[in-house]
């Protein structure tokens, strides 16, 4: 049979199973609203526990990193995101995940280009734009003196 | 009981987003969250996002736009205290603990845990 690439890709889209949006959409939302749910709570009772304002948001954040980073030890974070996509990638928590995923599966590779180097898969790139981006804008307070 | 309500539509809003940037364009999970942090920072910069985080506390704080907001908000200070050297420090000063946890508890597990079959 002959087919040309046009014709290929077209089969290729209704042999592929179409993305649910119906589905993942209101997953994500579900989940995603859930964990920044749990980050609410945290956040308060740290505050009740006498902590500032500023002080009790970073802590909430350092307890969702940590809790991500065991779930995705113990494998089970995976098994989530498998079924809210977006819910449980864009709260910090997705963060830590794209952490320690890489870091994990790459260690077979060693300690240090392996696990160590591998760590920054996702969060250098986070980290380089998000820096750069703050840079620009803090050069641009300056010259316009918008502090 | 409304700050959870808040916390959770906006929250929850913030990643349905994200789902349909998955759903029906070809961006990566790494390019997302490049994308909300830069549009945090961006949002942040140009006074969106703190009326947000006031509305809707960690539904703002949590996603990966309020790591961008955090990193602005940090800049904006470090330049009114230090002038153009705070353009270079405030980012990271503020975003200083999560990204410390993420590496040291990244660290951690990705040590004492062993990989796993991705397929199971």
């Amino acid at each position: 049979m002959n087919i040309t690439p046009n014709e290929y890709n077209e089969m290729a889209k209704k042999a592929s199973p179409g993305t649910k949006s119906y589905k993942t959409i209101p997953a994500a939302f579900l989940v995603g609203g859930l964990i920044c749910t749990l980050g609410q709570l945290l956040n308060n009772v740290y505050m009740d526990a006498g902590m500032s304002k500023d002080t009790a948001s970073t802590v909430t954040s350092i307890t969702l990193i940590f809790a991500a980073a065991l779930l995705t030890g113990l494998n089970l974070y995976n098994k989530i995101a498998k079924f809210a996509g977006a819910g449980t990638l864009v709260p910090i928590t997705g963060f830590s995940n794209g952490v320690v995923s890489p870091a994990l599966e790459f260690k077979s590779e060693g300690y240090v280009l392996g696990l160590g180097a591998k760590l920054f898969v996702i969060a250098g790139p986070v980290i380089v734009y998000g820096i750069t981006a703050s840079a620009v804008y803090g050069v641009i307070l300056y010259l316009f003196k918008l502090y | 009981m409304m700050e959870y309500l808040y916390a959770f539509l906006v929250g929850g809003l913030l990643c349905a987003i994200g789902q349909v940037l998955i759903d029906y364009t070809k961006l990566t999970p790494a390019r997302i969250l490049v994308a909300y942090v830069v549009a945090g920072v961006i949002l942040g910069g140009i006074g969106l996002y703190e009326p947000l985080v006031e509305f809707a506390g960690a539904g703002a704080t949590v996603p990966l736009t309020g790591f961008g907001y955090l990193l602005s908000k940090g800049v904006k200070e470090a330049v009114a205290e230090k002038g153009l050297l705070g353009a270079m420090t405030g980012g990271l000063t503020a975003a200083a603990a999560g990204i410390t946890a993420a590496v040291v508890f990244g660290f951690l597990v990705a040590l004492i845990f062993k990989p796993k079959d991705k397929s199971v």
